[in-house]
């Protein structure tokens, strides 16, 4: 049982008490005892007994049991058929594993034994056969005497790389500055267009507004848009339209005609990076994100007053048109979302900006 | 190609084995095999494998069967599930959304839920069994972490494990995204984000994946692809090597009598060893359907359709990726602008910058201990931790960390359920992330030296007998018993490093060294990682304190051996005090400060 390719030379360096080696076996209640060996065998039997008795019954629960049956009992609200395959497959499932666990454990017999192990390393003898074979085969491949040939492969090889990795240019449309202009800087709102309730989708006049009040809403124009186009456009588009009272409000000058006597309408989508924000706060003008609790002012412009997010909401310059429902001025004068490298966001809204 | 007889003939896998006790001939169908796949060699090799038993040897044993049951449940999903984001109007029989416009992943998804009769139990086994792998995995990398089963000759199968880790987290967050629900669209539009902070190629990168802008409509399908072959196929190659990897290193053992450097002590793969882990996979696996049919997970047609303008409050990811989110939620608002640029540092560091640093810290840990402790030996012997103090403590305060960012990722629920304040929360995470590490590493550190002085005073002076005694002048005390030579062995069985010294400028014979000598940061470093280790006792301490113990040790064997409690007790009188009240030798008195 011994060879000289053990991990360590010296299993013992370091020891201050000799090992004592393996602890003598004691044998098991079931080994000693005829009658609990038995007793073991018989549970054994029975646990396997059982899963042809939950297989059935999981067979009988596919085909007897109504598909829209529901149990309703103490705390198990729930699908009657889940529950019946998740109970009967299961269980059939965990008594398969206990019973041949329990067999390991007290029937098979539980002598341990003793393997000894090998240094993960090869021989010095395979080493060094292996290193003779290698310099054979560089040997016969002439590289040693016509040594260009390795750094062309090389080249040649790692120059094919580049058309692999150029047919991967068609992932996605390129964000070239034109494009940028397209999609992430613009939105559909524009000069005219209503302003929906994202409810009900009809337009909103500013008595409708209570002071306090928080509607979302949507341009019109985005009724026009399916499918693809039209998540693309809601997901920048979606707004909110607040009324606050314009004594406690902060409107800064180059921002005095963007309202509607006290309401105006924001970005929905966070500026840290991009979910829809929700929640209100009437008493402080604040607006929380959900997702990461960037906190916005929108009784000043929409600045961060708390959180993660590093720019102000961009706000939506609104007015009433000639029916007197609210309208936009035009798109929104900064894109809407997360930042993103090609443009400087520094000149963007901050507080105290007039 | 090898020389099957010379590999025969030296291989310690083979001459491990026994003898086969009679001449016994094959079955015909394991001859036919045998005759084409020579499958006697594999058998002989490993038939009789020996695998030791511990219960936290199972941890990466459930991982695997977890991964196992996410197969089989997969592809049973695949057979229904539409990977398209084609908008449809929504007419199965889940009332509550009749007519409603869907993508046909949310709709057949609700398929599988409402109308494929084992559908729902299937899609909630799935996803149980995904959280469960994750959780599995990661225990079983601190595990591994904790015994120090990383050290040689296994560093590169702990790479290979922190692979899977990583790749498990985008697979878990792949298919969460599959079935386009309001819940998983708001967390890709996270992951939009975060593609978009990434500096300097950010936009590109956005605009590749999404196939343009978000959300587009071909995200869905390659997340798909991602999550039911990339992934997984690299999983499983990456798990088969981790296995193979296993096999060929043989499993490391804790320490113990008779366990060596050199042998494993076990149970044999057939019939004990491959009995209790295929058990073990029904076990896992019937829980898992237990769960699947008990209990309800990521119910989406509560959450309803993706909706790029709605999302709900207490919005949370999977638990896996809660430390991520949480780091998110409390990094202070940061971007910088350099010629005309913006760099979103409060979403990428975080988010992209977080993840790479555990998981390179993880990657690189094996090589830097090694670099701080010099030690160049094969282990297969587990370290109990507190053998190891440092790194114990290191990874208690990376646990901490991870857990308080774990956190942070509920400071809304916590907000809510306490009725704390949400920014106050907020704040004390910024801190906490920085300083509850730290706090947790000193508190570790000094508790696992504690247990090292507590097991050198047993293995010195034996267990305490219980009875406590009061002398004629009024000192209390109470009597030791010798510990058994098993247990004695085991507490001082564990190799301790030397802290390495700074290499001297020259060497012995005044030449200038070129590099390769100890340097002062690595010395220093050294010091740090193994200086307060406490010494275990030495052979020639240990005899001094036996001798010092004798007249108890000698009493126990000749005199009142058999009497048992009793005799324990009379000797206990009998024998030297090591009073509580009296100062103690020299060595015990430094002990202690």
């Amino acid at each position: 049982m011994s060879h000289d390719n053990l991990p360590v030379k010296d299993p013992d360096l370091g020891h201050s008490v000799p090992d004592p080696g393996l602890e003598p076996h004691v044998e098991r209640y079931t080994d000693v005892d005829k009658g609990a060996g038995n007793r073991a065998y018989a549970a054994i039997l029975m646990m396997l007994a059982a899963v042809p008795v939950l297989a059935i019954a999981f067979v009988v629960i596919y085909f007897a049991v109504p598909r829209d049956a529901y149990i309703d009992f103490g705390l198990l609200k729930a699908n009657a058929q889940n529950v019946g395959f998740g109970l009967t497959g299961g269980l059939a499932a965990v008594l398969i594993g206990v019973a041949v666990i329990q067999w390991a454990r007290v029937l098979m017999s539980d002598e341990e034994s003793v393997e000894l192990r090998h240094a993960a390393s090869s021989t010095d003898d395979d080493r060094a056969a292996v290193m003779g074979l290698w310099d054979d085969g560089v040997e016969q491949s002439s590289v040693r005497r016509r040594k260009l040939l390795l750094g062309a492969l090389g080249g040649a090889v790692g120059i094919s790389l580049v058309p692999a990795v150029v047919l991967l240019a068609d992932m996605g449309p390129h964000p070239t500055a034109r494009l940028r202009e397209e999609t992430l800087e613009r939105t559909i709102w524009a000069e005219g267009i209503l302003l929906l309730n994202d409810e009900n989708w009809l337009p909103i006049r500013p008595e409708m507004l209570e002071v306090g009040q928080l509607v979302n809403a949507q341009p019109a124009n985005l009724r026009d848009l399916h499918g693809v186009e039209a998540h693309q456009a809601k997901a920048k588009a979606a707004i909110i339209v607040v009324r606050m009272d314009p004594n406690s409000i902060k409107v800064p000058e180059s921002r005095k005609d963007w309202h509607v006597s006290g309401i105006l309408a924001y970005s929905k989508i966070c500026t840290h990076v991009g979910c829809p924000i929700s929640l209100w706060e009437r008493q402080t003008h604040h607006l929380l994100c959900p997702c990461h609790q960037s906190t916005f002012d929108l009784g000043n412009s929409g600045v961060v007053v708390f959180g993660p997010a590093a720019r102000a909401l961009p706000q939506l310059p609104i007015t009433v048109n000639a029916d007197g429902y609210l309208v936009a001025q035009s798109d929104f004068t900064v894109p809407v979302g997360p930042s993103y490298f090609e443009r400087d966001s520094s000149q963007d809204f901050k507080d105290g900006d007039q | 190609m090898a020389n099957p007889t010379r590999i025969a003939s030296t291989s310690p896998v083979l001459e491990g084995q026994p003898a086969p006790s009679a001449n016994r001939e094959m079955p015909g169908a394991v001859k036919w095999a045998d005759d084409r796949i020579g499958l006697a060699k594999i058998g002989r090799a490993g038939l009789r494998k020996v695998f030791p038993d511990h219960w936290s040897f199972l941890l990466g044993e459930i991982a695997l069967y977890s991964f196992i049951v996410l197969l089989l449940t997969g592809v049973f999903l695949t057979i229904w599930f539409k990977p398209s984001m084609a908008e449809i109007e929504y007419d199965g029989s889940y009332q509550l959304l009749k007519g409603m416009p869907v993508s046909e992943a949310f709709a057949s998804t609700l398929n599988i839920s409402f109308d494929v009769r084992g559908g729902l139990l299937v899609r909630q086994i799935h996803h149980w069994a995904a959280l469960l792998f994750v959780a599995a995995a990661t225990v079983h990398m601190l595990r591994v972490f904790f015994t120090g089963a990383f050290r040689k000759p296994r560093e590169v199968n702990w790479l290979i494990g922190v692979g899977l880790l990583s790749l498990s987290l985008i697979a878990g967050f792949a298919g969460y995204s599959l079935p386009d629900d309001l819940l998983s669209g708001t967390g890709l539009r996270f992951v939009d984000g975060l593609i978009r902070s990434i500096p300097i190629i950010g936009t590109w990168a956005e605009f590749f994946v999404f196939g343009g802008e978000y959300p587009g409509d071909i995200l869905i399908p390659r997340l798909y692809m991602v999550h039911i072959l990339l992934v997984p196929g690299i999983l499983l190659g990456l798990i088969s090597a981790h296995l193979a990897l296993v096999v060929y290193h043989k499993h490391t053992q804790y320490p113990g009598p008779g366990r060596t450097e050199n042998n494993v002590v076990g149970y044999p793969l057939f019939p004990v060893y491959a009995a209790k882990a295929g058990g073990f996979f029904f076990i896992v696996f019937g829980f898992l359907v237990l769960m699947g049919g008990l209990f309800q997970i990521n119910p989406v047609w509560i959450y309803g359709p993706y909706d790029p303008a709605k999302v709900t409050a207490g919005s949370q990811p999977d638990w896996y990726m809660g430390w991520v989110e949480g780091a998110i939620r409390i990094i202070p608002a940061l971007e910088t602008h350099i010629l005309g640029t913006t760099w979103t540092w409060s979403v990428f560091l975080p988010g992209v910058g977080l993840m790479g640093v555990l998981f390179t810290g993880l990657g690189l840990w094996p090589f830097i201990e090694q670099w701080i402790t010099g030690d160049k030996r094969e282990h297969h012997l587990l370290d109990r931790p507190r053998n190891a103090p440092t790194r114990t403590a290191l990874g208690v305060a990376g646990m901490t960390s991870y857990a308080m960012f774990w956190l942070a990722g509920g400071n809304d629920i916590i907000a809510t359920r306490f009725a704390l304040d949400l920014n106050a929360i907020t704040v004390f995470m910024r801190v906490a992330v920085f300083v509850a590490p730290v706090i947790a590493f000193i508190i570790t550190k000094r508790l696992m030296l504690s247990l090292q002085r507590a097991d050198r005073e047993r293995a010195l002076h034996g267990s305490e007998d219980g009875v406590i005694v009061r002398s004629p002048d009024g000192g209390y005390s109470e009597g030791h018993l010798p510990l058994s030579h098993e247990e004695q062995f085991l507490l001082t069985q564990h190799l301790q490093h030397r802290v390495l010294e700074p290499g001297a400028e020259t060497d012995a014979s005044g030449v200038r060294r070129k590099k390769g000598g100890v340097s002062k940061l690595r010395a220093r470093l050294s010091r740090w990682y193994l200086g307060h280790d406490i010494a275990k006792p030495s052979a020639a301490e240990l005899a001094a304190a036996a001798h010092h113990g004798s007249h108890s040790a000698h009493a126990v064997e000749d005199g009142h051996g058999a009497a048992g409690v009793d005799g324990a007790g009379i000797n206990g009188i009998e024998g030297p005090r090591h009073g509580v009240d009296a100062g103690h030798g020299p060595e015990r008195a430094g002990l202690h400060h």
